[in-house]
């Protein structure tokens, strides 16, 4: 192909109405409490690994609302549960994770 | 016997704050007469069809608040000419050619819904399924629009549309809409409930009793997914469809969606009407454009002149307890008011 020095990137929008959403849907089914986040960012915060590796569950319930493939994520956490004491909502995190895990295998 | 002549209050304004403060003056014993420019009492909630946080019915509200003041004096159609300032309070002319003397005016001229024709990037009275908060109360009512679609599965709400916003004149918060906006998108989920409901905000105000508990109901039990980012653009896709853009602020990404119908909530933005009654009887305005208490804390129902008072959202935006509460103080301010010259 001749190099005509420019090219053509992808859009990095998020297509709300096209989006595969059926794990975040599946998670929600086992976890109701994936649906109440809302965004306050606690877990993150406090997360011990996040700092490091990135994990932060808002961005992960997020990540499924949006579509996003959040594996990478996932495989910081610890499962020390540190967010589940700070969650304003009770959302019981350690559990959601494991079983994001689970649909996720 | 002794013929006792009850004292005249004028109330201007025959929504709810001007239907409870008349309520109340009839209870402590004056005559007060509602001048409304509709046809009919209630204002803007006489045409919404559920009220938060108990989804109470607006119609049965303002039925029993008619029936409540159905002593009083009530002009319907009927505008105030003009305010004059006598010895000894005013003299208030109507359009109808009535006069009246009185020691004491409540205005209670309400606030104006924000014309969401002028968020032109909206495409209100463009497109064909944007419709606004109080069109989609007056479909609920059963008031048909062909602009709802039969079975939509998606539909947006869009808050703070003309409120927060320096640009259409008005800096302040509309209080409600936020609230509005979680009632609405649940109320469209239990005729819809295969919709897909989304709110687009900038930050959720759900401060009042209860706002809290329905704006988790809704994410919990509805699934309404709520994004934060302002619409910046609606346009109309092949086949009709609303095209929506907006920006993803949390994940930091554009975002697109398509939707069958797109709701904006309007907020409150000052009663040109009011602007004009406070020309009138020479009241001031606050820097925020409502009228100016005498006091933002202690007395909110004061104005800067003797004997007119206020109660509602002509002095900023309120809800509808808010706004009941401050008539019945008002009233009370004007017993008091009154007496006092006695």
């Amino acid at each position: 192909m001749t190099d005509f020095g420019f090219k053509l990137s992808k859009s990095s929008a998020i297509e709300l109405d096209k989006v595969d959403t059926s794990l975040y849907e599946r998670l929600c089914q086992a976890e109701p409490g994936a649906r109440i986040c809302m965004n306050c960012g606690s877990c993150g915060a406090t997360c011990t690994a996040g700092p490091y590796s990135g994990m932060s569950l808002r961005k992960v319930i997020l990540g499924l609302q949006r579509g996003q493939d959040v594996r990478s994520m996932l495989s910081g956490c610890m499962l020390c549960g540190k967010c589940s004491m700070v969650c304003p909502r009770g959302i019981n995190t350690r559990h959601l994770i494991l079983t994001l895990c689970r649909i996720y295998d | 016997m002794f013929l006792t002549m009850k004292e005249n209050v004028v109330i201007i304004g025959g929504g709810i704050a001007g239907m409870e403060a008349a309520r109340q003056l009839l209870l402590l014993g004056y005559n007060p007469i509602v001048v409304e420019q509709k046809e009919q009492l209630g204002g803007h909630v006489g045409k919404w069809h559920r009220l938060f946080p108990d989804m109470s019915s607006a119609q049965d509200l303002v039925r029993r608040m008619e029936e409540d003041i159905s002593e009083a004096n009530i002009f319907l159609e009927t505008k105030v000419n003009s305010i004059n300032r006598l010895r000894e309070g005013y003299q208030v002319m109507l359009s109808n050619g009535v006069n009246i003397a009185c020691r004491a005016i409540l205005i209670a001229s309400g606030f104006k819904l924000f014309d969401a024709t002028r968020k032109e990037e909206y495409g209100y009275g463009v497109y064909d399924h944007v419709i606004t908060n109080a069109d989609l109360e007056a479909w609920f009512n059963g008031n048909a629009d062909p602009r709802i679609p039969h079975a939509p599965e998606s539909v947006g709400f869009v808050h703070c549309v003309g409120s927060r916003d320096l640009k259409a004149g008005n800096s302040q918060c509309s209080k409600v809409c936020c609230m509005t906006a979680v009632k609405q998108a649940i109320e469209i989920k239990e005729r819809f409930p295969s919709a897909r409901v989304w709110c687009f905000y900038m930050d959720l105000r759900l401060f009042g009793k209860k706002y809290e508990d329905f704006y988790i109901g809704a994410q919990q039990d509805y699934a309404v997914q709520f994004v934060r980012g302002r619409i910046s653009e609606v346009s109309e896709a092949l086949g009709g469809q609303i095209q929506v853009k907006a920006e993803d602020t949390l994940t930091g990404k554009p975002l697109r969606v398509r939707l069958d119908l797109l709701v904006l909530m309007s907020g409150m933005s000052c009663n040109p009407e009011m602007t004009r009654l406070a020309r009138m009887a020479r009241l001031d305005i606050d820097s925020d454009g409502f009228l100016k208490s005498l006091d933002n804390i202690r007395s909110i129902n004061e104005s800067n002149r003797p004997g007119i008072f206020f109660a509602g959202a002509c002095t900023g935006t309120k809800t509808v307890p808010e706004t009941l509460a401050e008539a019945r103080a008002a009233a009370l301010d004007i017993h008091r008011y009154l007496q006092k010259g006695l």
